[in-house]
């Protein structure tokens, strides 16, 4: 099956395709395509693991070169896919979760009258992910890194006639390509530096590679991580991208896109292995926005809000890890899997209660609802469950792993690791209670049901990975050997034993769910925000002013700036430049009145020309 | 099919016999006019592509093609003719856009100053002379192509145009023409040298190449040349009469314009430029960047504050033009193919978003962008073909402009950094300026003007855009195809001027 792994991306791809050149004519079936095209990539992925498994650990990459894509010089760069363990590990997350959203889709956007377009859109999410995935280069992985983009774009926008969701999706293309700009800068410093943009070159070169070199490498890596994973500085476009159908936030928004920086930083190992200066740097980032995160996640009554902080905050994580080296990559990789199960499992079930309780985002009409929607109650609960980190859910294991490799990097590193667990836990302690706990705070007219079958089936299967996946992965799977040929692998060493972390972590975790459980759960919540908050909850609900800097920083002054040059460039360049702007209206008036002046001025012209012509070769001849 | 025809005086004289078919036809309806128009074009372009096909991609002569007929011996000029890569692809860039451009668009050369005879007519005698200024290979040739071609271009501005019609196309024409008389007295000067270094006079291109200059005078003789093209191209702070004219102009004269026509320019940089006075490039180069640079961010600025969307898509134009040159005057060979790639893609991009463009104003009956909003919802086929056209332009991965515009990117940085790393953010800019005009034209609830008047697509508008949309993602993935023929003349531009490429700085492939 190996060597058909590029239909891996054609199957989806063809989807995308059809329904879009199809029209109207694949209304009928066109989301039964789209999910039978997310199923066959699936499954063409469940068959080259199997063949990668009968391998050994150092004969399981492969490179399928497909055909010469840019050949310029000493610039060369195939479409050629790389399959090993890593890439497969994706390529599974995204086909295996992205067809359960698939499913899911089929029942939530059933009464939507593009639904066909969605599906076109979520089967060209498929295929730009697998290529990003896939790719073995940095060029072709730009093709998937802004091709998921588009895909993100378009779903963001997908109700397009809503002014708010058309702004948050231009908004986040155009924050992202300040995120490209650095995978650009990369790859030129790459071709620069090594004279290659293939990964396994790359690598081989960076053993022999500068600091300096590496470094700025590094340093452009992780802007481009920045933009895509929404980390700061480059966070402010998750929340406003809740604006898309939900299983859209649940498939791009959580699960996998947004984990695409984690990937990157995972795929370039060899060069921050040689650049701590640049390897600091990804710490520092994942720290502050792992907080951040958490901190914009306790301040949210919009329960998709409120998981897009927490998705910040869990990448944040996984960044985090990734910049510990060595003793992180595979954690780090480890986390952003069992994260695709719970948080996507999450989201689903927030679209469910959102479809049960006429679209209503808003936390504080909730409450109670595990009496009527007990499917959904209890896959969320795993999802919880998983998220804060209670043994054995899948989360614990993950969390816990980065948490230790936290703290062998530095004392101060693992202390952010660890109140960001106890912010999780009370954040997401607070949705829980406010939405399925307390009294029904219910609007008038809405009568809380279950989700149909094809919506809840998915969110099952979801919580099955929450609730075991951790455990499977660590001791099945063995994903530290399993990933180890590629990222490198070591274990942690100094910081507190885990016989000491563990109960500790854990103690934290109590905590903060006790605080939110208090809270939210056993006091009444008030139908309308307080607005006699502290500055804290003031800032966190304003997602502590990114966006705010970006207006006053950014837009404002972008703003005035095109208005005063497009002043500039009517009224001087056009004058000074040439000193012609007067002589051209003087010049137009008169042939407005004598259309055919210009013909005899442009012969006259011509006349000079040639006039001068002759003239200089009779002098020359002469001479 | 191996066919060994004069394609190139061919490819002058069809559609110029066109031309004057059409323009001695007598009672023949407005139809019937175009359908002939776009019957010689088609065939132009059939040729066209039977000459590409039959290009020799490994052949070691500089040009090929080559046609020589004897003009005016007394000035040591030929009228002769002949290809290498860059013109190749850019003849046949003008010949499949002329008969796009002509069915898209069928009806706005009615309602005109103009009629639509001499619509179709001037339309097919640009055609002949763009060729002609591609193939020519005697400078003097070029420089006639390169002026007379001013002609129909104008009145297709100043008759088939908008309200300020004529003060654009006299704008646009002082202009060039400026630019033009500096170009021949740098012409003359370079003749006046062959005739003392040959003891007679030439114009001829591969004789001109083995002239010794000196420095200085390269210099002079090199800023005629230079001025003239960064008008025509055009580049910062020559740009000016471009968005006066492609807003005037119609969508299909805008995109021949825009498309091909300033293609002269970047196309000259390379072709007259480069191989005649290296001196003066080396010595010009500095300053040359930082145009190309504040072309390129200057444009894109003006772009996001545009009201108008012909003026938008002018000056998304001027930045691209930066990207361009910048990639010309780089002097590696991913900056040079990037370059002339890029031409070929701009040309399509921008003959998509200003085709696609003219099929909204048509409806709505206005340019600005205020007059839109909600169009995906009324016409989405429309909507969709426009994003397309806007992703190309903003040269997302898949298009065939992001592998231009990365490999003029990345053959500055191995040289130049800091340049290249300024000019990235042209990357940013261009999203937003794309963005902004789809989300405030496409996006929201649809008034009740655009409701009535913008309808789908029509049979006719899809045929013609079709093939452009299919060309920019083919050749998205599979740029070698206009890069194996490109990238042999480019290497023979790198060695006649002396450079090589940058070698990596360190690890195994040093």
């Amino acid at each position: 099956m190996t060597a058909y792994a590029w239909l891996l991306v054609a199957l989806p791809l063809a989807g995308a395709a059809v329904l879009l050149l199809g029209g109207k004519r694949t209304n009928a079936w066109g989301h039964l395509l789209g999910t039978a095209m997310s199923l066959g990539s699936f499954g063409v992925g469940v068959a080259t693991l199997i063949e990668m498994l009968a391998k050994t650990a150092e004969e399981r990459e492969t490179i399928i070169h497909l055909w010469d894509w840019i050949v310029v010089g000493t610039f060369h760069v195939p479409v050629a896919l790389q399959l090993d363990q890593l890439s497969i590990s994706f390529v599974l997350l995204i086909t295996g979760v992205g067809s359960l959203i698939h499913i899911y889709s089929i029942g939530y956007m059933a009464h939507d009258e593009n639904r066909r377009k969605f599906f076109a859109y979520l089967n060209l999410f498929i295929a730009a992910m697998l290529v990003l995935v896939l790719a073995n280069n940095y060029m072709l992985l730009y093709v998937g890194w802004e091709g998921v983009g588009l895909a993100s774009y378009l779903l963001i926008g997908f109700w397009i006639h809503k002014p708010s969701a058309a702004t948050a999706a231009k908004k986040a293309f155009v924050v992202n390509r300040v995120g490209d700009v650095g995978l650009s800068l990369a790859v030129m410093l790459m071709f620069t530096a090594f004279g290659t943009v293939t990964f396994g070159e790359v690598n081989a070169a960076a053993e022999s590679a500068s600091t300096q070199t590496a470094t700025w490498i590094g340093l452009a890596l992780l802007l481009a991580a920045c933009g895509k994973s929404a980390q700061f500085p480059l966070q402010s476009w998750l929340l406003d991208a809740m604006e898309g159908p939900t299983p859209v936030s649940a498939l791009i928004h959580a699960a996998t896109m947004v984990t695409a920086g984690v990937y990157l930083i995972a795929r370039s190992h060899a060069i921050y292995d040689i650049a701590p200066i640049a390897q600091t740097a990804v710490i520092v980032i994942g720290g502050i926005t792992l907080i951040m995160g958490a901190i914009i996640g306790t301040a949210k009554d919009d329960i998709k809000k409120g998981l897009a902080g927490s998705t910040m905050s869990q990448i944040g994580y996984m960044i985090l890890g990734v910049g510990l080296g060595p003793v992180g990559y595979v954690f780090a990789l480890f986390h952003l899997i069992t994260h695709g199960f719970f948080k996507a499992g999450m989201f689903l079930g927030a679209g469910s209660v959102m479809h049960g309780m006429h679209d209503d985002v808003n936390m504080r009409h909730y409450g109670n609802l595990r009496t009527a929607m007990k499917i959904t109650y209890a896959t969320f609960g795993m999802g919880f469950l998983a998220i804060i980190g209670i043994p054995p859910f899948a989360g614990f294991w993950s969390k816990d792993e980065i948490i230790r490799a936290a703290f062998s990097h530095s004392p101060l590193t693992g202390i952010v690791t660890l109140i960001g667990a106890g912010i999780t836990a009370f954040y997401m302690t607070r949705m829980m209670a406010m939405t399925f706990f307390g009294t029904a705070r219910w609007q008038d007219d809405v009568h809380p049901h279950e989700s149909p079958k094809s919506m809840t089936i998915p969110m099952m299967i979801l919580s099955i990975g929450s609730a075991f996946g951790g455990m499977l992965l660590l001791f099945v799977a063995n994903i530290e050997s399993w990933l180890e040929p590629v990222v490198g692998f070591e274990h942690a060493h100094g910081g507190p034993d885990s016989s000491v972390l563990i109960p500790v972590t854990l103690t934290i975790v109590a905590i903060g769910a006790m605080m939110g459980w208090v809270q939210y759960a056993k006091r009444e919540v008030p139908l309308l925000a307080p607005t006699d908050v502290s500055i804290f909850t003031k800032a966190a609900r304003a997602d502590l002013y990114g966006d705010t800097f970006n207006e006053a920083v950014f837009m404002r002054p972008g703003q005035y700036l095109t208005r005063s040059l497009v002043y500039v460039d009517n009224k001087v360049v056009d004058g000074v430049v040439n000193g012609t702007a007067g002589l051209v209206g003087v010049v137009a008036a008169q042939l407005r009145r004598t259309q055919t002046g210009f013909v005899r001025s442009y012969a006259l012209v011509m006349v000079l020309g040639v006039v001068v012509i002759g003239a200089i070769a009779a002098i020359v001849g002469m001479a | 099919m191996n066919l060994s025809l004069p394609y190139l005086s061919l490819l002058i004289a069809i559609p110029t016999f066109g031309a004057v078919f059409v323009g001695l036809l007598r009672n023949s309806n407005e139809d019937q006019v175009r359908k002939i128009g776009v019957f010689f074009s088609l065939i132009t372009a059939v040729l066209a592509i039977l000459m590409a096909v039959n290009y020799d991609q490994s052949a070691n002569n500089v040009m090929q093609f080559v046609e020589t007929y004897t003009w005016i011996p007394a000035l040591g000029t030929s009228f002769a003719l002949g290809v290498d890569g860059i013109s190749l692809t850019l003849i046949l860039l003008a010949a499949i856009l002329v008969p796009v451009v002509l069915i898209a668009g069928w009806k706005e050369s009615e309602g005109q100053r103009g009629s639509v005879r001499q619509y179709v007519v001037l339309t097919l005698v640009t055609e002949a002379m763009m060729v002609g200024v591609f193939a020519a290979t005697d400078v003097f040739l070029f420089y006639v192509f390169f002026e007379a071609i001013l002609i129909p271009m104008y009145i297709l501005i100043g008759r088939f145009g908008g309200a300020r019609a004529s003060y654009a196309a006299v704008k646009f024409l002082l202009y060039s023409i400026v630019g033009g008389l500096l170009m021949l007295v740098s012409l003359i000067g370079l003749w006046v040298i062959s005739k003392e270094q040959f003891g007679a006079g030439t114009f001829d291109w591969f004789a001109l190449q083995d002239l010794q200059i000196d420095g200085p005078t390269q210099n002079w003789l090199f800023l005629g040349f230079f001025i003239a093209f960064a008008i025509k191209a055009p580049l910062f702070p020559f740009h000016t009469w471009l968005p006066d004219a492609a807003g005037e102009a119609t969508p299909g004269s805008a995109t021949l314009l825009v498309g091909v026509l300033d293609k002269i320019g970047t196309f000259g940089m390379i072709r007259y430029l480069l191989p005649l006075f290296p001196l003066a490039v080396d010595y010009f180069r500095p300053v040359i960047i930082v145009m190309c640079l504040v072309g390129i961010i200057y444009g894109a600025l003006l772009a996001i504050g545009q009201s108008d969307i012909k003026r938008l898509i002018a000056y998304t134009s001027v930045s691209h033009f930066g990207f361009i040159a910048l990639g010309i005057f780089a002097y590696t060979s991913q900056g040079l193919s990037g370059a002339s790639l890029y031409m070929i893609n701009h040309g399509f991009s921008t003959a998509a978003l200003f085709l696609i463009a003219g099929f909204m104003i048509s409806r709505r009956g206005s340019r600005y962008i205020e007059d839109f909003g909600g169009v995906a919802k009324v016409a989405p086929l429309l909507a969709g073909t426009f994003l397309l056209a806007g992703l190309s332009s903003l040269a997302l991965p898949g298009m065939s402009s992001f592998v231009s515009e990365f490999l003029v990117l990345t053959g500055t940085f191995t040289r130049y950094p800091v340049p290249a790393i300024i000019a990235t953010i042209g990357i940013v800019l261009a999203a937003l300026y794309i963005l902004l005009m789809i989300q405030r034209t496409m996006t929201g609830e649809p008034s009740d003007e655009v409701r009535s008047t913008v309808g789908e697509l029509t049979t006719r508008e899809k045929f013609a855009i079709t093939p452009v949309i299919a060309i920019i993602l083919v050749l998205g993935f599979f740029p070698q195809i206009v890069l194996n023929v490109v990238n042999p003349t480019i290497e023979r531009v790198m060695i006649l001027v002396g450079a090589t490429d940058p070698l990596p700085t360190q690890g195994d492939n040093k």
